[in-house]
């Protein structure tokens, strides 16, 4: 039996008297990849940093791939890689001088090196560039830089801290793409981010923290189950009509400026064919319909019972 | 799962193994880099000793030339360049290691640091890059700043055996002071504190032996300038330079390098772990 990847049990992490992390538990198998969904402040980037060596949690055990992160650090960073919020790229260097010094450091050895960071230029899109001094990168091509070097020896384990934030949508979809295909190579992945799109999108399972701790853990499904708020959105032409569907659907909410009526519905076809079926019986018309199934906005609205993102930790 | 296991490329096969040697190599060649593409830092450490050397020699060397003791007045400005010569050097040492204080401070504000630190490079390879692409430096500034010297009328009389005598002093004085420099490149808050640290330094070589004889200052200076280490520093540079008589002085600048060296290497790791783990 092997070890999960990521193995995290009542961490905590305090800064002066501010409760960053509080009983964080999770676990990542391998090959998989979880997303940590949560607003500013929850301790995201802090569980990334605990899990990457950077900084050392109050109480708690952490262990990727069986490798304590407090009594074995080297171990643990033999095997991941870390790409973080801020550019991790030497700014006096180019881009192939700084992805040939990760490959020193990796120790692959100067042939492999080369064929290897010649792989990633062209992998990553940076072909054109690589000679030029960073100055002259977008931040998109920062941003690609920075995750080739961390994947100049592939890691076991991948920690990406809000990897696509400031992108542009064809980036992020390339950042995606490029996730995507390290873990049909076997790579796990820890993620964060405030997107909810992007942890539908890439996750097999999603954690969200809230207030350094985890309120809840699942497949994208799963949690979706966990909110209320699919409905049938029906609008009228006037007033009478909305009246009188109202009295007709009960439990139904209004919204006497916008003409529209919310029903409580699953949004199967039965469903809507028997609502259509009734509102004909009583002939009543409708403007317009449009069917809501329950997204991870609602399920991360519901859990976290805020609606900013003004996250603070208690 | 297990299977998965089985096709990852991990890293596990070189995790023990220690790389401290060719990491350092490759954090000294990315310094080396960034010299080469950025050399105005490079040049002002060089620019600095030979003003203050053109300065001392043309402005006030004729009179103090002049009071050293044995020396013919008519003569004093040569004899001040020989003089002199040693605390230059001393502080073109000095100046290069502000350089490497500053570029240190500015070095752990990037980025680029935390990823050092989340990879399995041994922490001292990325301090020892820094000291090791100083020093290299360092020396290329002593060779150029001696260069002028001989210009404008410096003459050692060194045996071949005495100029590697004074190629390995240099070196290792160049060595201790790095480290030391280093160390307060980290413990500075901003970039700012850091370049002004290394000043103190500079000062060193005018309060000892570099550019008046010590007997010649007021007493509680005096007791100052005779153990401070810049005073074996300069005076064993000199004797080796002209084939004077060397004294404790070698012996005492050697083991002064060790303990500055020392110091110098502890303060700053420790400061590098405290930053590191949180």
């Amino acid at each position: 039996m092997t070890s999960p990847a990521i193995d995290v049990t009542e961490l905590r992490k305090v800064y002066k008297d501010k409760v960053v992390l509080n009983g964080v538990n999770l676990t990542v198998a391998r090959g998989t990849v979880t997303a940590l969904l949560g607003p500013n402040g929850a301790g995201k980037t802090t569980t990334i940093h605990i899990l990457s060596t950077l900084i050392r949690a109050e109480s708690g055990e952490a262990f990727i791939n069986g490798c304590d992160v407090s009594r074995d650090p080297d171990g643990v960073r033999a095997a991941i890689g870390l790409t973080g919020q801020f550019s991790a790229v030497d700014g006096l260097l180019s881009g192939e001088e700084n992805l040939l010094l990760m490959a020193r450091l990796r120790h692959l050895g100067a042939k492999r090196s080369r064929t290897r960071v010649a792989e990633l230029l062209e992998q990553f899109d940076l072909v054109d560039a690589a000679r030029k001094p960073l100055a002259t990168y977008s931040g998109g091509m920062r941003r690609r830089l920075d995750l080739a070097m961390t994947l100049v020896a592939t890691p076991s384990v991948l920690f990406l801290d809000e990897p696509t934030s400031g992108l542009d949508p064809r980036s992020r979809h390339t950042m995606w793409d490029i996730v995507r295909g390290l873990v049909a190579n076997g790579t796990t992945v820890l993620l964060t981010t405030q997107h909810l799109d992007e942890a539908d999108e890439l996750a097999d399972r999603i954690a969200v923290l809230d207030g350094g701790r985890i309120v809840a853990e699942g497949t994208p499904d799963e949690l979706k189950r966990l909110a209320p708020g699919g409905h049938v959105r029906l609008r009228f032409a006037d007033a009478p009509a909305l009246n009188a569907a109202s009295e007709l659907l009960l439990g139904s909410s209004r919204d006497d400026a916008a003409l529209e009526l919310a029903v409580q519905s699953d949004g199967s076809v039965g469903a809507l064919r028997t609502l259509l079926a009734r509102l004909d019986d009583a002939r009543i018309d409708v403007d317009d319909l449009s069917i809501h199934t329950p997204d991870l906005d609602d399920v991360f609205f519901a859990l976290t019972g805020r609606t900013d993102s003004q996250g603070t930790a208690s | 799962m297990t299977t998965l296991t089985a096709q990852q490329p991990t890293l596990v096969g070189t995790r023990r193994q220690s790389h401290v040697i060719a990491d350092a190599v490759t954090m000294l060649r990315r310094n080396l880099q960034h010299m080469i593409r950025y050399p105005g830092l490079s040049i002002f450490t060089i620019l600095g000793p030979v003003v203050i050397l053109l300065l001392f020699v043309y402005v006030f060397g004729g009179t103090l030339g002049a009071g050293l003791p044995g020396v013919d007045p008519a003569a004093g400005r040569d004899a001040y360049i020989a003089y002199v010569m040693p605390g230059i050097l001393l502080i073109t040492i000095a100046g290069s290691a502000g350089g490497t204080a500053t570029t240190v401070s500015m070095d752990m504000t990037e980025g680029i640091t935390a990823r050092f630190r989340s990879m399995a490079i041994s922490r001292a390879s990325v301090l020892a890059g820094h000291v090791l692409g100083n020093t290299i430096q360092a020396l290329i500034a002593v060779a150029l700043v001696l260069g002028v010297g001989v210009l404008i009328g410096l003459r050692p009389t060194a045996s071949p055996l005495a100029w590697l005598g004074i190629a390995a002093l240099l070196t290792l004085i160049s060595f201790a002071i790095t480290w030391l420099a280093v160390g307060m490149g980290m413990q500075a808050k901003s970039v700012e504190t850091a370049s002004n640290w290394p000043l103190l330094l500079t000062f060193m070589p005018f309060l000892g032996s570099g550019f008046v004889p010590t007997d010649s200052m007021p007493a509680f200076l005096q007791w100052f300038a005779q153990y401070q280490p810049f005073t074996p520093f300069i005076e064993a540079t000199r004797g080796l330079l002209f084939g004077t008589e060397l004294g404790w002085d070698g012996v005492l600048a050697v083991a002064w390098c060790v303990v500055i060296t020392l110091i110098g290497y502890v303060w700053s790791l420790t400061i590098y772990e405290r930053k590191s783990v949180r």
